[in-house]
This record gives C-alpha cells, structure tokens and sequence, in this order.
C-alpha cells in the first residue's frame, strides 16, 4: 500500500485532534455543569470520521447521525456556529431550532444530521441521486453505526444505491454497540461489509484505528463513486470508548473490553505514525494547542450569544408566501 | 374547449412541470413506461419523454422512495414521488413525518423540502382494509406539510401544478374513483394555488365543508335539496391542510350552520378540527351545533355490500342536514 501524502497525513491528524478536543471539551463543560444538554460522545471514532472528511472535496454531501460531531467539525462548520447550535443560541447553524441531534449547515455540505437510527441512509440516497442528474460531480457519504445496519432503511438504501450506481458511500462506523447492545448480541454475521455482496456492491472492511488503513479506504471509495462505478460500503471497526450519551449508564460495557478498547485507541496510535513520519512532538503539539484556542473562543462566542427569540417557534415550519 | 379526465390531467401538469424545469423528476414503483407508466397511468408515455433517469422506476421500497425525494429536495430537486396506495405510508412515515416535514423547521430555514408524494385511495372499488384508506388526518396533524386533494379534472391540473411549484412538501391525495371525472381542460400553466377553498356551490341555509369525492356526493344531494327549498353552500377545501379557514368561516358566518363530511373514520377526522375551530370562532353565529359525517370507525371491508354500508350514506347527509337546518 502506497504511503499516505505527508500533507493529507497532517490533514488528517489535524482534522482527528480537532474532533477529539471538540470532544474533550464539551464533556468537560458538561462536568462542570456549565451546559445541561444532550451529547453523543465519539471518543474512540475521531479518526474514521477525520480520515472520511478529508477523503472527500469541501462541496461532497454528508448525512450523519445524532452522533456526528466527528463529521460536522471535521468537514469544517465554523466551530462558533457549531457551538452556538449545541448550546441552543441564535447564532448556531439552526438558530437553536436543531440541537445536539440536527446540525445542518448546507455550506459545507452537512446536509442533514438525523437522530432517527438508519434514517440518513435512504436521504442521502437522494442526495447523490441529484448530483447524478444534475451531473454536478459531487459524491454524497452518509455515516451511521453498527446498530443501524439492521433497520429496514438500510436494506431499502442499499439495494435502490447498487441498482442506479449512485455515487455515495455509506460509511458504517462499526462501534461495537448499538445503543446499549453489544455488536455480537445484535449481529450473529461477523462483520456488515460482507452484505454488500448480496447488493452486487463494493464493500471494504477496515480498521477505523489504524490511519494506514482507515484513509487509503476511504480515499478508494470516493474514487470508485465520483467516477460513476456505484456506491461502496465501508465498515471501519472501531470502538465507542463512553456510554451512548454523555452521563448515560455503561455498566453494561464489559471491564476486558474497556482494557481492548484503551489498547486500540486511534490517537496514541496516530501519533506514533506521525512521528514514525517525521512530524515533531512540536509539531503535534502547537496543532492541538490552536485547535484548543480556537474552540475555546467559539465556547465563549457561543456562551455569551444570544438565545433565539420565542417567535422563532411560528417560523420556519412552512415558506412563508404572505 | 377539450374535456380531459383526472388521469389526464394529471399527466399534463406532471409533463408540463419536467419539461419547464429540468429539477422536476419522478420516482415510484411501475411508473416508467417499460412498467407500463404507472398502474393508474398518471406517468405514462413520460419516461419515453424524459428519459429513466427522471421517470426512475423504483424497487418496492417505500422508505428509500421518500428518502430519496427527500434527500433529492435539499438538494435543490423537485421530486414527484409515488407511494402507489396510501395504505403503504404506514411503511415510510419516519421520511414523512420526521424528515421532510421537520427539516426545513429543524435546519432553521436552511433546507426546505420541495417535494411531492402523489398517493392514491378511496373506498368502493372493492379493494378492501389495507388498499382504501383515507389518512389525510394522520399528515394534517404534523406541522410542516400540505395536504392536498382534487375533487375534479380541472382542480388536479392546477393543484399538481401549484404542489410541484411549493417549497415544502405537498402530500397529493388522489381518489380512484376520481381518476375517470373529466372537466373542461384549464390548459397549461393553469395552477389553483395551495390553501385555498372554493365554492363549489352557493347556498344560504349550510355550510358543507368537505374535499375529494365526498365533494360530488355534497353536490348531488345539495341540488336534490334545492328542490325541496333547503340552499346548501357546498365548500370544496382543495387544501385540506393547512385549509382556508377564511373561506369556510365566512360561509359559516353566513349561513350559521355547518356540517363537515369526509370519507375517512369519523372519529378524530378532520372534520373534528374544522367543527372545533367553527365552533370557537363562529359561535355568535351558529343556530345549531356542527355536526361531522364521516365513514364508519372500522377497517374498510371487502364484500360490495358492506363496503357501500361502510361509506357515508347520501341519505344520512339528507337527514343530518334537514336536522340542522330544522326540517328533519
């Protein structure tokens, strides 16, 4: 396998760290009380969504899920309106009308975020059906989890995406867990990519933790979709490293599988690779310590914004014609 | 001028519409021509047109039908898509009713849903429980969409064509037994605008509020009445929601009584919204309490006989409006 570009490697790990202390940062805010919201932690799942979003153009659609920090930060919202919207203000991407679970933000191609498991698969169907009409080049990518291959959407999306060769990829981000069920209680076949056989589609099977995998993989699938050859699916393994959402229950997650997950966490790993490729622990360092500074000020941005006014409640829900 | 059929005209606004904007297309199980154009023919002679690209026939796959008009309307599309029976929503709500009714609101007004979904139904053709319900009432109840119905040719040829125009999504409500009505053609561009009413006949005596095919029995039995001295004002809503409450207020105002009649089950229907909201606004106005007609409170069933019993009976409607007005 051909050595990643040295520049799409940094992109890569810049794209990983700012996912990551996104991460970081909002469960601390949580800890201290400082905001009472929901949030679907995606420690553990920093690379696979970075190495996704850095595989495809700034104009690329992307339908994720409730669980979607990784994609929406990492394919770039301005990180003021990202937490203006999570925090409830008017200056988020939705007003506050969307939250934690329905950042949209069409100007860097985060079309819609879904917080019905399985729902984004036949939407994002459509999505790249108008781009192959419209012939406008772009490929659509929709993320969900291991728990949602067994929704019937899934099924539908699958089969209607190989029969037109709609240029998407579905990317399951394989966690281990749907909600509080684990993969194996959930799944009796080892893996989800082995179904896109039954379609007569592409699929690759990856680890999410390795970069040398996860990347080249994804690079391959939006080639395959934006030169019309069809849609692939991609399962990366990896691991939900917190409970379904920040504070919820894990006791039900195993303390041996808590020692696995440590010991496959994609950022030590990442930065080992880094360094392997001659980027400097100081590099790496004054990276994370501008993400830090950058998102500290989108907190206080956010903080101090403006909650939406109460009339925003009559708008938006049809076009107004008056 | 020329008389087309609903089917026709249909047709039509559908071929008029894609070949003015190449954003228009449509999706649905049968609805290229290798399939025939449709099992009601509404699509038919369109993909020859067109091209399979833009008549894209699709699996039997409700959800990935919706989905994708949904996901093909954020991206600046116009899909027409098909669920060939209304029955069949029970399989596709969650694209309904969660996705395209709530994104444009949820998004803060960054990605309305232009899309139609063209469904058809009706009570009488034999088709029995789960091929002939009427269940506008379950998508009036969820904010973020219109719901629309024909009761005639030429309304249809407007309605499609105003639904295909609209920015947020149109539920379009076809009747089976409606698809034969012809009316003089309005001709092309013709569009009756979304949420509003018309007056399908003027009365003085009641106000009878209703859409779709109930609208012909309304009309049937409102000149049966004309002869015995009782004036029926006849409201066809067109848009069931959200409906021109200017429109049926003003009638009721006028004649001080009302009476809502729908095919679908009478319980939580429609008409329960529209008399509640007459009976709030028109009070000072009423001499008598409104009342609602609508079918029977269980599954459509299957033997000719029952199912005629199932629908709402002309003969009922004679009665209830005699009662009203004080004649009965």
């Amino acid at each position: 396998m051909a050595e990643i570009e040295r520049d799409k490697l940094l992109d890569v790990y810049t794209r990983t760290m700012k996912v990551n202390r996104t991460d970081e940062k909002f469960r601390a805010l949580l800890m201290e009380g400082k905001v009472a919201v929901m949030y679907y932690c995606v420690r553990g799942q920093e690379l696979v969504s970075a190495a996704a979003m850095a595989a495809l153009d700034k104009d690329d659609y992307v339908v994720c899920t409730y669980r979607g920090q990784g994609e929406q930060t990492a394919k770039g919202i301005p990180l003021e309106k990202w937490w203006g919207e999570c925090l409830g203000k008017e200056t988020g991407t939705c007003k506050g009308k969307g939250g934690t679970m329905h950042i949209t933000d069409p100007d860097t191609g985060i079309m819609v975020t879904t917080g019905v498991v399985g729902s984004g698969l036949p939407i994002a169907n459509g999505l790249a059906m108008a781009s192959q009409n419209n012939g406008d080049g772009k490929v659509t990518l929709v993320s969900f989890g291991d728990g949602a291959a067994n929704i019937g959407g899934f099924h539908e999306a699958m089969n209607m995406a190989q029969l037109y060769k709609l240029p998407i990829i579905f990317l399951c981000q394989n966690n281990r867990y749907g909600e509080h069920t684990k993969f194996t209680d959930h799944t009796d076949s080892p893996d989800i990519s082995s179904r896109a056989a039954g379609y007569g589609m592409k699929g690759l099977k990856v680890d999410g933790n390795n970069v040398n995998e996860v990347y080249p993989a994804m690079e391959e699938a939006v080639e395959h979709a934006r030169s019309g050859k069809g849609p692939v699916l991609v399962e990366a393994m990896c691991y939900r490293m917190m409970g379904h959402f920040f504070g919820s229950d894990f006791s039900y997650m195993p303390p041996e599988h808590l020692e696995e997950m440590a010991k496959e966490d994609p950022l030590p790993k990442l930065r080992k690779v880094m360094l392997e490729r001659q980027f400097t622990e100081e590099e790496l360092d004054g990276i994370v310590a501008k993400i830090d500074a950058e998102i500290d000020a989108a907190v206080e941005h956010a903080l101090a914004a403006d909650l939406p006014s109460t009339d925003e409640i009559y708008k938006d829900v049809l076009e107004d014609v008056s | 001028m020329a008389q087309i059929t609903m089917t026709q005209a249909l047709n039509l606004a559908i071929d008029e519409a894609m070949a003015e904007d190449d954003g228009v297309f449509c999706l649905g199980e049968d609805v290229s021509d290798k399939q025939g154009g449709g099992v009601f023919k509404i699509t038919n002679g369109l993909s020859k047109k067109y091209g399979e690209n833009r008549i894209r026939a699709t699996p039997i796959s409700e959800t990935a039908i919706v989905g994708a008009a949904v996901g093909a309307a954020l991206a600046g599309q116009r899909p027409i898509c098909e669920i060939m029976l209304m029955n069949f929503v029970g399989v596709c709500m969650d694209q309904i009713v969660n996705h395209a009714a709530k994104l444009r609101f949820m998004s803060g007004g960054q990605t309305p849903c232009p899309m139609v979904l063209r469904t058809t139904t009706g009570v009488g053709v034999g088709f029995g429980g789960q091929h002939s319900d009427m269940l506008e009432a379950w998508f009036a109840h969820v904010a973020g969409i219109h719901v629309v119905t024909p009761s005639n040719a030429a309304d249809a040829r407007g309605l499609m064509r105003a639904s295909i125009d609209a920015n947020d999504p149109v539920i379009f409500i076809e009747n089976i037994l409606c698809y034969g009505l012809q009316s003089e053609d309005p001709g092309p561009g013709y569009r009756v605008p979304l949420g509003k009413a018309a007056v399908a006949k003027e009365g003085t005596d009641i106000s009878l509020i209703t859409y779709g095919r109930t609208v012909l029995d309304a009309l049937e039995v409102a000149g049966e009445l004309d002869k015995e001295g009782i004036s029926v004002e006849v409201i066809d809503l067109r848009t069931i929601a959200p409906y021109d409450e200017a429109t049926v207020l003003a009638s009721v105002n006028k004649t001080g009584r009302a009476i809502t009649l729908h095919e679908a089950v009478r319980p939580f229907g429609t008409g329960a919204e529209i008399a509640a909201n007459i009976q709030e606004k028109c009070w000072d106005n009423l001499k008598a309490p409104v009342r609602r007609i609508g079918g029977t409170f269980s599954a459509v069933p299957f033997a000719t006989h029952l199912e005629q019993a199932w629908i709402p009976q002309k003969a009922d409607l004679v009665a209830q409006i005699k009662a009203s007005v004080g004649k009965g």
